[in-house]
Order: C-alpha cells, then structure tokens, then sequence
C-alpha cells in the first residue's frame, strides 16, 4: 500500500500515470464519441489537414480515413499486443526462473547456459522467423513477441529464487514435507513479485516498441487493421507533403513508450529494487 | 592472453554452428519458395531452377551441401539478385552499415558517458534531473520515430541536411540516421555511467585520493573512470544488438545502400541464402562483441582474470 503511495507522491511517474490512464480510456472509449469510423473512406477530405472545427480532428490520411479513429485504433491494438505478450513472456520468465533458482546446481547451470546461448542472438532474428513461418495472424505475433521477452524475466526471477532457497521458512517447508512443485509455488513465487512487477512494467513498453517495429517493417498487423507501426510507417512516407499523418501516430507512441518508462523507474524506486 | 582468447573463439565455433543449423531449417520451414511469383512459373521451368540450385535434393542433402560450401567460405548464390552471391552483395553493403553503426556507437560512448559523470558529479541537482529526464525520453523515443521527425524539421523544415539519400564520401547523408541510431543506447550508456558513478564515488579510494588533494579531473580520470566503466563495458554488447536493430529500418527510411533491408526482405522473399549469409554476419558480429566485452572488463579491473 505504502509502494502505491510513494508512487504517486513522485509527481513524474503520478502525472505519467494519469496520460496513460487518458491514453487507456481514450483507447478504449474514444470510438463511441469520434463520429468517424476506421475504415469509411471521405473523398471530400483527402490527406486534410487536422484541425477541431472540421470533420476529422487529427485530419485524414492519403485515402481519406479518419486519422484519430485509426490513432485510436492503433494504440488499442499497440497496448493489447503489449500487455498480452508482456503477460505470456510473464508466466514463462516465472516458471524457468523459478525452477532454475529453486533447483540450483547443475539443473539451475544447464538451464542458464541456454537462456545464455539465446540471449547471444539477436532477438529479432527470431521474431522475424516466427512471423515469416506462422504467417501474419495477430495471435501468434502476441506468442512470437512473448516468446523472445521472457529471457530477462527469467534471469531476474532465477536470481531472486536463488537467495529465496536459502531462507529457513523454505527449510521449515522441506521438513514438512511440502513437494518442490508446492514450495515453487507457494513459497518462492510470492515472494519474489516485487522485483517482477517492476520488471514487468518495464517490459510492457519494450514490447510495445518491438511490435510497431514489426508492424513499420510490415511484419505485424495487417490492413485493414492498424497499429501505431503500421501508422508512422505510413506516415514516413507522406512525411514531406502531409506531416501530421506521421506526427500524430508517432507522437502518441513516443507518449505512450516515455509513460511507461517513467512509471517503471517510478515503480523501481518506490519498490526499492535493485536489478541483477 | 593470446591463449585466452584463441580458447574462446573455438568455443565460438559450436555456437556458431548451431545458429547456422537452427536458422537454416527455420527458414526451410516457411512455407512457400524464393521462385513463388504472382503468375506461377511453367513446372518445367521451376524444376530446371530448383535442380540448378539443388533445391530438389532432400533437405538434409541441401543441409550438407551448404555447410560444405561454408566451410570454403562460399555463401552461394542469392535466388533474388540474379547473377550476384551472398559475399558480393554483402561486400557491397556491409561497408554503409558499419560505417554508421560505429560512428553511432562511438556517439553513445563518447557523449553518453562524459553526460553520465556530469550527471553524477551534480547529483540532486537540476543539471541532474534535466540529463537523467532526456535519457528516459531517448530510451522511450524509437529511431523509426526519431529519424523521420528529424527529417522532417532538419530536412523538410530547415533545410539544413539532406532527408534521405546516400552519396558516397559525403558525412552529410550520415548526421540523422547516425543519431537516431546512437539516442537509445547513448541514453541507457548516461544512465549506467552515473548509477555507477555515484557509487564509485563513495568508496574510501576516491575519499583518499580527494583528501590528498588532488583535483576533480584527476580523480574523475585517472581513478574514478575506470572502476564506474564496468557495467557499461558489460552493456557493449546489448548495444551493439540494438544497433543492428536499429539499422535494420533506419537504412530503409535514410534510403542508405546498407545489408540492413536483405534480412527482413531476404526473409519475405524467402532469399534462402541471403538471410542466412545476414544471419550469420550478425551472429559473428555479437559473438565477436562478446569476446571484446570480456577483454575490455579485464583491461578496466584487474582483478578479473581471464580464463578462470
């Protein structure tokens, strides 16, 4: 409670959280009160300028889309993406962090040295890969992303179970017979949530990033559908003529990335955790 | 020292190779073909290319064939750039990415670090959070974002430096994409550079070496420095990834002749070889990076011995 409360006296990671709560809403709710819709082309407005007094706020794009319903759009699917691959890379850093620390020795080596050869590579190999392979469903870019995010996830959480191990209500659990599934699960997993929710937060953004990388290389979501990747990509390409289409998307990324940022190290402190 | 290292890349080797294998059934496994076209080739032609590239050989035939050719140092043909190899189209390219990937990682270190010690040495003041608040924005900030609001206002606006484009022998093609490569890891390089900073700072050494009445510069420079170094020695590595990343779309929106765009269009166009040539380059580069790092940390604490 007192974390939650040091969070919000730090008035960069409060006000941080406040445009991302904005920005979530917004996400969400902003459908019903744009009068414009994502997909309906407006031949009297092409690539129009943004302004508040005409039909489109954010103006539209090259072929007359409503720039803030697929703004709105984009970052509904940009912040799903993030959250559901942050979760799936979540549930496995756990696990394998969990059962490495736990186990220790050479079971806790072996496992490592593996996290260690994929670290070695260049993540993006393998999402691209997986993306090329699976084809371009949303669904297996959720597990792709996921897949690659959980390496550090797993370090931290290895390193915590380590000292957990140590401790004697683990000892007292042994002697009382509890199974290792049951003290991995009961014992050593809560208490070591600070240091993942900490890191958690900090990956939601990096994999917010990876996808609308994946998305601006045309290896993420596929029109019609838009993420904000998919947006600035477009945008760069009609940046000299019609800037906003490219400003507005990426200026709500830049926003979104930078709040999450914020409220990561916000939660660092608060948390008092230390990373390794 | 020699030994050290000549251990290590042998060690290499099987990493190396494993890469190699699990890229290259990888990409076998998408489905379709580098001759796919939107009109389908006659079947008699499409088997006459797929023999003159032995492409109708069992997979584990093909498998043998190219590691046999690797080991000669041939990356074979590419299928898309008719009439070059692998080698002739990274020879071509490979020297634009190096170029900006390590003016950008030279940027990182040469302004991140001095930025993080400034920061450290005014800590708790404005000078301090003003640095520390533009890091954050430059780790949130994408170079896919950056570079094209760069051009935009140098570019479109200004008209100070070229949007796009690429001429050799001139810097002025270079400023944007460099910097909108060299932002994320300068800012991670200021931040690891004062957190270590400041703790080194605190430690008795660096009290004598005050006390004896030494100047700052010499106490930052000549004790201070090295030890604080440490982390961001580790971090090289990372950075360099981020780099390669970052390159793979800033060559594309800079319009720059780099390697950056055959991995991403090498693997939609299923250009066999070409990705594997890129996969493998990468995969050198950072293993290559990692022997640097290790080196470099034993070079700034020697206590660290190398080769257990």
């Amino acid at each position: 409670m007192s974390a939650a409360r040091r969070l919000c006296s730090n008035p960069a990671a409060a006000c941080a959280l406040a445009i991302i709560a904005a920005l979530v809403v917004l996400a969400v709710a902003g459908p019903w009160f744009n009068p414009n819709d994502i997909e309906s082309l407006d031949w009297a407005h092409v690539a129009a300028e943004p302004g508040l007094s005409g039909a489109h706020w954010f103006g539209t794009d090259r072929l007359g889309r409503d720039l803030f319903a697929r703004t709105l759009e984009g970052t509904r699917v940009s912040l799903a993406v993030g959250v559901a691959a942050s979760a799936i890379s979540l549930v496995v850093g756990i696990a394998y962090g969990a059962v490495a620390g736990y186990a220790g020795g050479r079971i806790d080596g072996l496992m490592m040295r593996f996290i260690e050869v994929l670290s070695g590579l260049p993540l993006i190999f393998f999402v691209i890969f997986l993306t090329v392979i699976f084809g371009r469903s949303q669904y297996l870019l959720f597990f792709a992303i996921g897949a690659v995010g959980w390496l550090t996830m797993a370090r931290i959480v290895r390193g915590q179970a380590l000292s957990i191990r140590r401790r004697e209500f683990i000892e007292a659990a042994i002697a009382s017979g509890a199974t290792s599934g049951r003290i991995i699960f009961r014992h050593v997993i809560p208490n070591l949530l600070g240091s993942v929710i900490v890191y958690a937060t900090l990956t939601v953004p990096q994999i917010i990033l990876l996808e609308s990388f994946l998305s601006f290389l045309g290896l993420g979501v596929q029109e019609p559908h838009s993420s904000l990747g998919t947006l600035i990509a477009e945008g760069a390409g009609e940046m000299e003529a019609a800037p906003w289409i490219l400003v507005v998307p990426g200026g709500v990324l830049a926003l979104l990335l930078l709040c999450l940022n914020i409220v990561g190290d916000g939660l660092r402190d608060a948390l008092d955790v230390k990373e390794h | 020292m020699t030994r050290y290292i000549v251990r290590r890349l042998a060690g290499a080797v099987p990493t190396l190779f494993i890469i190699i294998t699990a890229a290259f059934f990888l990409i076998r496994a998408a489905p379709g073909g580098p001759f796919d076209q939107e009109q389908a080739l006659p079947p008699e032609i499409l088997a006459n290319l797929q023999s003159a590239y032995g492409l109708d050989l069992p997979i584990w035939a093909q498998y043998g064939r190219y590691v046999r050719a690797l080991a000669r140092g041939d990356f074979g043909p590419s299928f898309k750039y008719k009439d070059f190899t692998v080698t002739e189209l990274i020879a071509q390219g490979f020297p634009v990415t190096l170029q900006i990937g390590i003016l950008a990682l030279l940027a990182a270190l040469g302004v991140g670090i001095p930025l993080g010690t400034f920061a450290a040495l005014h800590h708790h003041s404005l000078a301090d959070y003003g640095t520390m608040s533009l890091a954050v924005v430059g780790i949130g900030i994408p170079s896919f974002v950056v570079l094209p609001f760069l051009g935009l206002f140098f570019g479109v606006y200004l008209h100070w430096l070229p949007v796009a484009g690429w001429e050799p022998d001139s810097m002025r093609h270079l400023v944007l994409p460099v910097i909108a490569l060299c932002l994320p890891p300068l800012s991670i390089v200021a931040r690891m550079t004062r957190g270590s900073m400041l703790e080194v700072l605190r430690t008795p050494f660096i009290r004598t070496a005050t006390a004896k009445g030494l100047p700052l510069h010499v106490v930052i420079l000549r004790h201070a420095l090295r030890p604080a170094l440490l982390p961001v020695a580790g971090y090289l590595a990372p950075a360099v990834a981020s780099i390669m990343t970052g390159s793979l779309v800033v060559e594309t929106i800079a319009g720059l002749p780099g390697v950056g765009r055959y991995l991403v269009q090498g693997a939609l166009n299923r250009d066999y070889t070409l990705v594997m040539g890129m996969v493998i380059l990468y995969s050198a580069l950072l293993i290559a990076m990692g022997l640097v790092v290790d080196l470099l940390y034993a070079w700034l604490d020697p206590r660290i011995r190398l080769g257990r």
